[in-house]
């Protein structure tokens, strides 16, 4: 028997009311090991204008590239402290700010590594299914041979990469962008 | 090295488009290039995982969450996660929220003329059990005007957020109510092309979980993607 995917549906304006209690901007516990980064960035809509009922859900591996979860069946260590998840709402002005760790590496097809990443879920009020992405890191060797940046156009993989903040140490800053020029990249990946 | 069997993709209509016109909000935040298609690896097939610590077993019962009962028809909320083949989704983190029985939120936003109820918050969570099984209880929510277009109004609904087993399976939609006279002209439940997919976001009234005297049940199945094939070793 085979039955079809449930129809996605917008979160709509109010899914703080649901939604909150799960809220992890700090994903990292304690004896968590590992470079400790902030990112923080802007959702801008079409007009460019912040968008203020956004919220981000991320994924990633812990330090040493392993992810919390049963499928994973690496020989690395897992961490109490560290479960890789975390749903970071955006303020009024679109702004939204997240803690974690640098990840490891993951294997990607035919057991190469990927350079580390986040994955990445957008969820607003206009959104009927959700988008989306992933967040590689600046100054990491790794991207210039990794397969998903190189399945996108060149002039649009920086969309992809955090940038460096001048003014502060251990914070990168990421936007997510609707549309335009520098629309971010998102990905298809079924549902 | 192990091979990875990814999720299945959509079958073409069942999904709705991010550009829905019809639907105001969805012309400025619409991505307006095309999706890049990347294979599922190991960060897709994997996703957040949540145990028994992450809910109350209170959390299942909107009517409960206050000194009083809230107002309103209460109803019972139940139903299964299933995945494409069929196989049940267990222990999988469902997350809902709505509309008070007046049609209103407990959100600053929410600015409808229509009473709050001080007994409802509108929040529930619930795991489902080993066989997919999940069960709420909550009151029905009202019907709401909202301004995206002259007299708009959304049919009742009940929003859902479902974890299911990986990254690549999270899934967030909304539960109707058969026989609501608002459903053809709201564009949130018509902007899936397959009219068979539209309808099974509309729940079943059910005499099996309806309790003499006390609720009406509803019946609301979640289907989630399923795995193309079984892993196999390279
Ligand atoms: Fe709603």
């Amino acid at each position: 028997m085979s039955v079809q995917a449930t129809t996605s549906q917008t979160v709509g304006p109010y899914f703080s009311i649901g939604l909150t209690r799960l809220k992890k901007v700090d994903l990292v516990g304690p004896g968590v090991s590992g470079e400790r980064i902030t990112i923080a960035g802007r959702v801008l809509d079409g007009d460019r204008k912040p968008v203020s009922d956004a919220m981000i859900e991320i994924w990633q591996a812990n330090s040493h590239g392993k992810y919390a979860h049963p499928e994973d069946d690496q020989k690395k260590p897992l961490e109490p402290g560290f479960q890789g998840f975390g749903r970071i709402p955006v303020d009024e002005r679109g702004k939204f700010s997240f803690t974690t760790i640098k990840p490891g590496a993951v294997p990607g097809p035919n057991g190469n590594p990927q350079a580390p990443h986040i994955a990445v879920s957008v969820f607003m009020r206009g959104l009927l299914r959700r988008l989306v992405t992933r967040i590689y890191f600046p100054d990491e060797p790794a991207n210039a041979g990794e397969f998903v940046l190189n399945l996108v156009e060149r002039e649009r993989r920086a969309t992809l990469i955090a940038k460096k903040n001048v003014n502060q140490i251990g914070t990168l800053e990421w936007n997510v962008i609707l549309q335009g020029p520098d629309e971010t990249v998102f990905f298809d990946i079924g549902l | 090295m192990t091979h990875i069997a990814g999720y299945r993709r959509p079958y073409p209509g069942t999904q709705p488009n991010h550009l829905h016109p019809p639907y105001v909000s969805s012309i400025k935040r619409a991505p307006l290039r095309p999706l890049v298609r990347i294979p599922h690896t190991l960060t897709e097939i994997t996703g957040p995982q949540f145990g028994s610590e992450s809910v109350d077993p209170k959390d299942c019962d909107l009517t409960r969450q206050h000194a009083g009962e809230p107002l309103g028809e209460r109803i019972v909320v139940s139903g299964r996660v299933l995945d494409e083949n069929a196989r049940p989704v267990p222990q999988t983190l469902i997350e809902i929220w709505q509309a008070n029985a007046a049609g209103r939120y407990l959100h600053k936003v929410d600015q409808h003329d229509a009473p709050l109820d001080p007994n409802f918050t509108g929040c529930g969570h619930v795991l489902t059990d080993s066989e997919g099984r999940y069960r709420f209880v909550t009151i029905r929510p009202g019907e709401y005007p909202w301004r995206n277009h002259y007299n708009a109004w959304r049919p009742a609904h009940i929003h859902f957020s479902v974890f299911g087993p990986a990254f690549a399976a999270r899934l967030v939609t909304q539960m109707f109510f058969p026989g609501d006279p608002l459903l053809p002209y709201d564009p949130i439940f018509n902007c899936t092309a397959d009219e068979k997919a539209r309808n099974r976001l509309i729940s079943v009234f059910d005499w099996e979980t309806t309790i003499p005297e006390w609720a009406l049940g509803y019946r609301f199945d979640i289907i989630l993607s399923g795995r193309e094939a079984t892993p196999w070793e390279e």
